[in-house]
């Protein structure tokens, strides 16, 4: 057993040395693999950070109550009183339509443009914070009487759009599955075909060994090594790629989380998905290798 | 050791490289196998070493039928046969001594061993001074002094050699000759093909000749025959 384990070491690492005699085109396909692998995790990693900061969000119940154009700031201020009256709202805040206009330049980075507008397009609004002891359907009559003033124009629950877009997101979640899935297949394809090419090109030295008794297995070895190199090293560098993505990226993040008046901070991957972005190059490296040597290596006879 | 009953070789182009041959070739034999290309020399070494099948016939080697061997089962029938060939098939990513070792890497043998083994063959075929050296720095004497290392290094009870002097000059080919002898002498059994009708008659080994696929002469029989007529 000792042995045996010895002999796949020596394979091993001799495949290595293969690779190293040949490093330009070892790097070009470690290096397919590499993209290949870090596109589908840096959109996982967007989506994942996306869920997330979104995540903290659906707890905030307030609803927004944008009134008529023609409601002057009084009438509005007025509203919020009467609103703030009724036992199932704990506070009312009105926004009047200059300030919601001067918040929207100053975060949204629009000012200049917006200095062109004659006139400000923003309606009042309102900003209701029901009692946190409302049930939904106890919110949903509150939405709906709120929608009724004749003042009134939207009534929107700031959750709503949140939970579309994480819908949305997980949508994307799906695709993205999708997507990988077809990667991984071309991956293998890749992979597949880097090693038929070395088979070929190593058509004397297999049939040499088949004439001195090799078995199959044997002369397989060594190219499923060499895959098995390739995934490993995709996989390395995949994550390598993904970490400098993150680090280009990390600044910006930071900035515009703080015109959010968030520290919220991008998330890399972690331990468990690192190891997975490997494995899954170490699998398809293996996996290309060996259907290319079932299917080419059948092939091959002494002459 | 060795035994056709009329076997026969079709290629799939139609034409047939051995008619109905019947050769038995006993244990320590050297047999050296002449005849004019195509006479079906290669056929029948490449039968032997599982190259080919035969059309019709059966071909014993050790006892054993070669039809009952599985394709599965041709590695380990190869590595009991010693084969040498006209143009060495050597590996040339690979050192001498790592090229002679091959046979044993697959039987799985230990390192040690091995090394131990490699060297005594190469020290056979007088080459264990260029152990670490890769073959293109060899001259085509020595690296097929590397190819029979390589062959006998498994202690194979049979060695087949196709034109194994093939490109050799006759000095050279001489000391090879002299070493497939030796070989004999130990108890291996040897089929040599050749073109070298001199060096056949220098070593007085038994002797058959082919042509177009039959057994045209064979100097065991003929010593029988002539055994017959001195008594």
């Amino acid at each position: 057993m000792g042995s045996y384990f010895t002999r796949h070491l020596q394979v091993c690492v001799a495949s290595l040395g293969k690779i190293r005699e040949a490093p330009l085109a070892a790097l070009l396909t470690i290096l397919v693999i590499a993209i290949t692998l870090a596109l589908p995790t840096g959109l996982h990693i967007m989506i994942k950070n996306a869920l997330k900061v979104t995540g903290g969000w659906t707890d905030a119940i307030d609803f927004s109550l944008y009134l008529e154009d023609g409601v002057s700031e009084a009438d509005a201020r007025e509203l919020a009183v009467l609103l703030e009256s009724r036992a199932d709202i704990a506070s009312v805040t009105v926004v009047p339509a200059d300030q919601a206009l001067a918040d929207f330049a100053a975060l949204s980075g629009f000012g200049d443009a917006l200095d062109e507008l004659d006139d400000n397009p923003l309606p009042h609004t309102l900003v209701v914070r029901p009692l946190a002891t409302l049930d939904g359907a106890a919110s949903d009559i509150l939405k709906q009487e709120m929608a009724g003033l004749p003042e009134t124009d939207v009534v929107e629950l700031d959750t709503e759009w949140v939970g579309r877009f994480q819908s949305m997101l997980k949508l994307v979640r799906r695709a993205l599955w999708l997507t990988a899935a077809l990667l991984a297949l071309a991956l293998l394809v890749v992979i597949g075909n880097t090693i038929r090419l070395d088979i070929q090109n190593r058509r004397d030295e297999i049939e040499i060994m088949q004439l001195i008794g090799a078995s199959d297995g044997f002369i397989r070895r060594p190219f499923l090594y060499t895959g098995f190199w390739y995934g490993l090293g995709g996989g390395l560098v995949a994550l390598a790629l993904v970490g400098a993505g993150l680090l280009t990226l990390a600044g910006p993040v930071t900035e515009l989380a703080g015109q959010y008046q968030s520290n919220w901070s991008l998330q890399g991957l972690d331990a468990r998905e690192m190891g997975a972005v490997v494995a899954t190059g170490l699998i398809l490296g293996l996996g290309g290798s060996w259907f290319a040597t079932a299917r080419h290596m059948r092939r091959i006879m002494p002459k | 050791m060795i035994r056709f009953d009329n076997v026969s070789k079709r290629y799939p182009g139609g034409q047939e490289a051995l008619k109905n041959l019947t050769l038995q070739i006993d244990r320590g034999e050297l047999v050296f196998v002449t005849g004019h290309s195509g006479a079906g020399k290669s056929t029948l070494l490449r039968l032997i070493g599982l190259i080919e099948t035969p059309t019709r016939g059966q071909l014993l080697v050790d006892n054993r039928s070669t039809r009952g061997i599985r394709k599965r089962g041709i590695p380990a029938y190869r590595r009991d046969l010693g084969m040498v060939f006209q143009d060495h098939k050597l590996l040339f990513d690979r050192t001498v001594f790592d090229n002679v070792a091959l046979p044993l890497v697959i039987s799985g043998l230990r390192h040690k061993e091995i090394g131990k083994r490699v060297r005594a063959a190469l020290d056979q075929v007088d080459l264990l001074r260029k152990e670490n050296q890769r073959p293109e720095t060899l001259s085509s004497g020595e690296q097929q002094r590397v190819g029979i290392a390589r062959a006998i290094v498994g202690r194979p009870k049979i060695l087949i050699a196709d034109e194994p002097t093939g490109n050799l000059d006759p000095e050279l080919s001489l000391g090879i000759m002299q070493l497939f002898d030796r070989f004999r002498e130990i108890g291996v059994t040897l089929l040599i093909a050749t073109h070298d009708l001199a060096l056949v008659e220098q070593f007085g080994h038994r002797h058959i000749v082919l042509n177009n696929g039959e057994l045209e002469f064979d100097s065991v029989s003929m010593r029988d025959t002539r055994a017959l007529f001195d008594h």
